[in-house]
């Protein structure tokens, strides 16, 4: 952890609330899809839990994000409500989009989740839509585009980030950079050091963090946030990080070098951070009250999602356009 | 002179880049959400290639008609966030072809959003483009590419045959709900027609029968109206009726229109500047036959462009696109 960080005890617990959240809410999926009750495509981010929770603290709902497909952590971090997120990825009429979106497409207005998608790069463009309509309206929100170091090499990011930087736009381009673009090795596809240098490009700041490390991630967010409101422009920020269940679950990571996973795993940012609060004073029962919490919250989110019903026939056509097709 | 001559005479013609102007213009003067983003379009860039922008920066501020980088993802995405939010964007992606660059973010965002979302959000995005053969731009600036996106559940797609149709068509798409694709004919741009009654809007996915017949009915939209009603004219001069109808909304179709007219004259040739195989043609060739097959006293005629690139050479483009003697022999094979 940075040493030197003053943050507020409150933050602190708030930032390690929404890891733990992401943390046991992505073993339970796993597990659930494991016995078949979920059939999902499923995108762990198991391993980033530090950067969404320690960039979302420093946002309201107001604020809106769009992530991508491996994006559940950045839901959770960012309120999505349990309930409605289990059941939209059980495909249940009870779900954030009635079942029609899935895992991929989770959207959620109330909580400023405006966009997700599947397509890699899609996540930059639209923000800078979302955060142009703030200025245009002279209001303090500010969009966040999530997207993983892959997204960094197509077209889309250098033209949302050239737009977003000729406009001043109130944007934060947070790249995730796991080290992988699916199965493809960083090195083997990306020409720059870090994704960070790109920023120099467009004249925006460009900062490299350790994406595992929630106390650095929170101080360079705070700043970028601040930026944005004040209305001085986009920041980029490369938050380095590990994914710990491959691509999609069910990869057999073989194309990691061995070893490599393991040892990733054994600096679990999770239980890391959790250890630090409670050596710098936090009381152990009282992250324990907090994960109990959540686990109560998972269950009911789980059973809501299993026992809901499945979308009505009817749905199939609603929401093609505004009025529905005969 | 006719008496709709002598209407015309009174009142002082307009073309379509002065029409779709007018409605941009009041659409913003309307509502405070609509703005414009687009290559050049700024007063400072002249107003759009053409012109079609011109004086909108100047009277609604830069902040609302905002020229951008040449970057179509961007600009459609742009769009794409702030309609979501609440603004009614129009988009000028400047030709057709250019949407080539932005087809995720039309095709996978603007359209599914409001789907994917389960009606959470929903797209009030207008995207303006040009194109047409013409003006010896070849391969890469004159394709009709309408197919593409009617092919594509969630947008519509709307192409007028004039300048007052442009009017109150592009009105209309302002003011929906949903993503819709505006189809703009460069090569007539500069054509004088008719002005349009401010303020008239015209509704989305109703065909307009231009012409009322009972021998045989021609379909058509965008540029080649002009041309199936100068067959028209000529063919009437025979004592043959012709029905024309102008499509004006490609998607959704106005089906109903078509097969009551379909219904009556029993003969039916669709025409469009696209190239024939698999375009709309295609499309209402098939839902005729499906309800009128029994019905039909000749196989449904299609006239499109030839399958091929747009060529350069002035002698092929004009070769290329549908000519009006194609369009009267498909006519007169439909009559036997």
């Amino acid at each position: 952890m940075t040493p030197e960080t003053r943050v507020d005890k409150a933050i602190l617990i708030d930032i390690y609330r929404r890891m733990a959240l992401i943390q046991r809410s992505d073993d339970r999926f796993r597990a659930v899809i494991k016995s078949g009750k979920i059939v999902a495509p499923y995108y762990s981010p198991r391993g980033q839990e530090a950067i969404p929770a320690a960039v979302s603290v420093n946002l309201t709902d107001d604020d809106y994000i769009c992530t991508i497909y491996r994006g559940i952590h950045d839901m959770l971090a960012k309120g999505v409500p349990s309930k409605l997120l289990w059941a939209e990825i059980a495909g249940k009429a009870t779900g954030t989009c009635k079942g029609k979106g899935g895992p991929m497409h989770i959207t959620h207005p109330p909580t400023g989740v405006m966009v997700t998608t599947g397509i890699v790069g899609s996540s930059m463009p639209i923000a800078n839509g979302l955060a142009l309509a703030a200025q245009i309206r002279g209001e303090k929100r500010v969009a966040v585009a999530y997207f993983g170091d892959g997204a960094s090499n197509i077209g889309a990011f250098h033209e949302a980030l050239n737009m977003a930087a000729v406009w001043k736009l109130p944007v934060l381009f947070v790249c995730q950079n796991n080290g992988y673009g699916e199965h493809t090795r960083y090195e083997l596809a990306t020409a720059a050091r870090q994704i960070s240098d790109r920023a120099a490009g467009y004249q925006m700041p460009g900062v490299t963090v350790d994406g595992n490390d929630p106390l650095a991630v929170y101080a360079v967010a705070r700043e970028a946030v601040a930026r944005a409101r004040a209305g001085e422009g986009p920041t980029l920020i490369e938050a380095k990080t590990f994914r710990f269940h491959g691509h999609v679950f069910g990869d057999a990571d073989a194309y990691m070098a061995p070893g490599e996973k393991e040892a990733a795993m054994a600096k679990d940012p999770v239980p890391r951070f959790r250890s630090w609060l409670i050596e710098g004073g936090v009381a152990e029962v009282e992250l324990a009250a907090l994960e109990r919490a959540i686990d109560r919250e998972i269950d009911d989110a789980v059973t809501f999602a299993l026992q809901s019903p499945v979308p009505d026939l009817a749905e199939l056509q609603r929401d093609v356009l505004a009025e529905e097709l005969a | 002179m006719s008496t709709t001559a002598k209407m015309i005479e009174k009142v002082k013609p307009m073309n379509t880049i002065q029409a779709v102007n007018m409605a941009l213009d009041e659409a913003m003067g309307l509502d405070a959400n609509v703005i414009l983003l687009g290559e050049d379009i700024a007063d400072g860039q002249e107003g759009g290639i053409v012109g079609v922008t011109k004086g909108l920066s100047t009277k609604y501020g830069n902040a609302r008609v905002r020229s951008t980088p040449i970057a179509e993802q961007a600009i459609v995405g742009a769009a794409i966030g702030a309609a979501i939010v609440g603004l009614r964007p129009v988009a000028e992606i400047m030709l057709m072809n250019f949407t080539t660059v932005a087809m995720d973010m039309i095709v996978n965002h603007a359209a599914k959003l409001r789907y994917m979302s389960g009606g959470q959000t929903h797209v009030p995005l207008t995207i303006r483009t040009m194109t047409g053969a013409g003006f010896g731009t070849g391969g890469q600036h004159a394709d009709y590419l309408e197919a593409w996106f009617a092919h594509t559940a969630g947008i519509k797609v709307v192409a007028p045959s004039s300048p007052a149709d442009a009017y109150g068509l592009m009105l209309s798409c302002i003011f929906d709900d949903d993503p819709c694709l505006f189809i703009e004919n460069m090569p007539t741009y500069w054509n004088p027609g008719a002005p349009p009654q401010t303020g008239q809007r015209i509704p989305l996915g109703k065909a307009n029968v231009l012409r009322e017949g009972r021998d045989v009915t021609v379909i058509s939209y965008s540029r080649t109206v002009q041309d199936c009603a100068a067959v028209a004219e000529k063919l009437a001069q025979e004592g043959v009726q012709v029905e024309l109808i102008d499509l004006r909304t490609i998607s959704p179709l106005d089906e109903a229109t078509l097969l009551k007219s379909v219904a009556k004259t029993r003969r039916a040739v669709v025409v469009h500047e696209a190239v024939r195989r698999f375009g709309v043609g295609a499309e209402i060739a098939a839902m005729l036959n499906e309800h009128l097959f029994s019905e039909l006293k000749a196989p449904v005629q299609r006239i499109g462009a030839n399958h091929s690139p747009v060529p350069f050479s002035k002698t092929l483009e004009q070769a290329f696109v549908p000519q009006q003697s194609a369009i009267e022999a498909a006519v007169r094979k439909t009559l036997g």
